[in-house]
């Protein structure tokens, strides 16, 4: 078996029995299972995208993400997407990683994230805001300036929130002093936390609208209407046609976002994969919402828990609105003669 | 069980020399080529660029050298006909003979038939069109009337065929047609016959901008040698088929209306507004995931897989990709679209507009597409 088929095969087996729909349901109550957790740790995935020297475990970086569509396609309760790539991050900037849950946090304006030299560390002092699952993180990773740094979470500073999907998005007030050896120079300019979390939100849109597609087509084959199962309509079977062209779409726009998050994150490429995989996210929603008919809206349905997660997703992040601008920025400055070498550069 | 993946193909060493040679060509070829020519796309035709093209070794260049071809690999075509296409270069005289017509003679065609007209097409010098729809045969190619009598040392040919594109300026056409009694699929056949062959009548059909692309083209007892029979007799729908999945794969199925984008740029210049820059932003990563997706569809091509599902997905998301550009660039620049207007954006946004219907008709329609897609989801 190649290494991506042992990544997948295990991600799936660990996932579908920590992401049933109980726990689905539990964790949206803000019950943290510890035990799901562990399960999760113990099969070395938090450090499945730090480079060997690092302390990892060696993964191609794309067969490590690959993991992240399945997380998706589980709507994995966990934040295994943020512990990721903030210990990748952390390990590209040369920092220790600390041991445990991660998140990555962004903050912006008035309550934009400032450091200074303070002694042989840091004094920082902000607000970031809407960090997933910031209360269960240990340690919070974010940027300020062109500096990466990692710090504490505290108790105290953590104001909680919620997502469309109930997954934890709590503000995180970072203040205080950090030893030298929490901050360092982040590993890209221009928002690396930004950037990889646009990347894995794409590479998860993409996992849970694949699933979401395959309970759609059992149902559309399953559920009878009219003396018939309904996947025997046309009109079904045009919709379930478009559907997939979506998750092709999305399924394109994760490799996208995976090369660059296995490079040196490049704006430009995750900007078009998020754009994309946000778009196919509410086509893709609203079709399998459209085919399931009530019973997709209820509760005890899985559709709902995937459907409310990509809504989420699509916005976290970066909004197809504020990524396509940046696009458009760059399109726009390279001028028409530019425009197709762009394309093939991207 | 129903994931389609898209692989990124290897990547092709020779393919950026490629490019920067394809580029420098067309810049020179097509200086002089306005924005509502180049918005044509692949309808723009003219015979003698296609000459020029040919003697650069970029028409049936993956064929081999013995047949007049270059044994390049199907990526590398892929990067000159992306590159023709995203210049709006004039194609249509050796497109189709390039893209169907030669590989299914590769394919079916006997020793003597790839001989006689793999090499004069790979030079550029002789034109195919498709003879598929018929005036009461459309989406369902199946029910196909033409008829091909066997009689003495060939067949004798009558029925019309429609929506023939090019067909006045194309030398040979590659017929679908009845040659036995059968059920639906049985008794079909393709002849490959010489459109100045007597009995043959070449009719203008006008299209809605005023161009002649189209054509019926009608057949009256027209003779037909036997040795221009491709293939074998009765085994038409399966030959066909596999035709179509050349039809139906390349960036031709997304890249017709790009020239208007390109035209769209440099028009809102570089005083642009927050909603021109958020809606070219969101057309340009349609752009790019599309160009991923149909990228990964040649490498499946090249590696001999059999993509025709992926095809059709690709071409479905490009065709509604394609007709996009025209509605979001009208709403973003003030101008009225007229084939005769003094701007080029203008009569550009009008060529576009006017050709963007056919986008999911040609070379199967969006419900023949989606149909195909179910039928590979397992609803059919």
């Amino acid at each position: 078996m190649s290494e991506r088929e042992i990544l997948l095969g295990t991600a799936e087996r660990i996932f579908a029995g920590i992401a049933t729909s109980e726990r689905l349901a539990e964790a949206e109550r803000g019950i943290w299972h510890a035990e799901g957790w562990r399960v999760i740790e113990e099969a070395g995935l938090p450090l499945a995208l730090v480079p060997e020297e690092q302390g990892g475990f060696g993964f191609s970086p794309v067969n490590a993400l690959a993991v992240l569509r399945v997380a998706g396609a589980f709507a994995l309760p966990f934040p295994l997407a943020e512990t990721m790539i903030a210990n990748r991050l952390l390990a590209l900037a040369g920092l220790p990683l600390p041991d445990g849950i991660l998140s990555i946090g962004t903050s912006s304006g008035r309550d934009a994230l400032s450091i200074a030299r303070n002694g042989g560390g840091w004094r920082v002092s902000g607000r970031l805001v809407r960090v997933p699952w910031g209360r269960s993180a240990g340690n919070v990773v974010t940027v300020a300036g062109d500096a990466i740094l990692c710090s504490p979470v505290t108790a105290s500073g953590v104001s909680e929130g919620v997502s469309l999907a109930g997954e934890p998005r709590d503000d995180v007030v970072v203040e205080g002093w950090l030893p030298a050896d929490r901050v360092a120079d982040a590993p890209v300019q221009g928002g690396a936390v930004r950037l990889a979390g646009a990347a894995v939100r794409t590479i998860a849109i993409a996992g849970a609208v694949q699933r979401m597609l395959e309970l759609t087509i059992a149902y559309a084959g399953d559920r009878v209407q009219f003396g018939r199962t309904i996947g025997k309509f046309q009109a079904i079977q045009h919709y379930l046609a478009s559907f997939a062209g979506q998750a092709a779409a999305a399924t394109a726009a994760a490799d996208l976002a995976a090369a660059a998050l296995a490079g040196n994150l490049p704006a430009l490429p995750i900007a078009i994969a998020k754009t994309r995989a946000g778009e196919a996210a509410g086509a893709a929603a609203a079709l399998a919402h459209q085919i399931h008919g009530a019973i997709g809206l209820t509760y005890e349905h899985m559709l709902q828990h995937l459907s409310r997660r990509v809504w989420s997703w699509r916005d976290e992040f970066g909004s197809e609105a504020e990524w396509a601008a940046l696009i458009g920025r760059q399109v726009c400055s390279a001028g028409a003669d530019g425009l197709w070498p762009l394309a093939v550069g991207a | 069980m129903h994931q389609f993946e898209f692989p990124m193909p290897p990547v092709e060493p020779a393919e950026a020399a490629l490019r920067r040679e394809v580029r420098a060509f067309l810049a020179e070829k097509l200086a002089g080529r306005t924005p509502r020519e180049r918005a044509q796309s692949w309808n723009g035709h003219d015979a003698a660029f296609s000459r020029e093209v040919g003697q650069r070794g970029w028409i049936g260049m993956s064929w081999p050298k013995r047949y007049g071809g270059h044994e390049r690999s199907a990526l590398e075509r892929y990067v000159v006909i992306e590159e023709m296409l995203a210049a709006g270069a004039p194609v249509a005289a050796h497109w189709t003979a390039d893209r169907q017509s030669g590989p299914l003679l590769f394919k079916f065609g006997t020793e003597e038939q790839r001989q006689t007209f793999l090499p004069r097409i790979a030079r550029g010098e002789c034109f195919f069109c498709i003879g598929m729809s018929e005036p009461d045969s459309g989406s369902d190619l199946a029910a196909a009337r033409t008829r091909a009598v066997p009689v003495d040392g060939g067949f004798r040919v009558t029925g019309t065929k429609l929506w023939t594109t090019y067909g006045h300026r194309a030398h040979y056409m590659i017929l679908f047609c009845r040659t036995s009694e059968g059920k639906r699929h049985e008794g079909t056949s393709q002849l490959l016959v010489d459109l100045a062959s007597p009995g043959i009548k070449i009719s203008p059909v006008i299209e809605m901008s005023g161009a002649h692309h189209f054509n019926e083209v009608s057949f009256e007892d027209v003779f037909v040698p036997a040795d221009r029979l491709i293939g074998r007799e009765g085994e038409g729908w399966a030959q066909v088929m596999s035709e179509l999945a050349f039809e139906r794969s390349g960036p031709e199925r997304f890249l017709s209306t790009l020239p208007l984008l390109v035209a769209l740029v440099r028009e809102v210049g570089a005083e642009w507004s927050p909603e021109a820059e958020r809606a070219i932003g969101r057309l340009f990563a349609h752009l790019v995931v599309l160009r991923h997706l149909s990228h990964s569809v040649a490498g499946m091509l090249e590696a001999k897989q059999d993509p025709a599902l992926q095809a059709a997905l690709v071409k479905d998301l490009g065709a509604v990709f394609e007709q996009e550009i025209p509605e979001v660039a009208r709403l973003l620049v003030a101008a009225e679209p007229s084939i005769s207007a003094r701007s080029e954006y203008a009569a550009a946004l009008a060529v576009s507009m006017l050709a963007a219907p056919s986008f999911s008709l040609r070379g199967g329609t969006r419900e023949i597409l989606r149909g195909i897609i179910a039928r590979g989801l397992g609803l059919r």
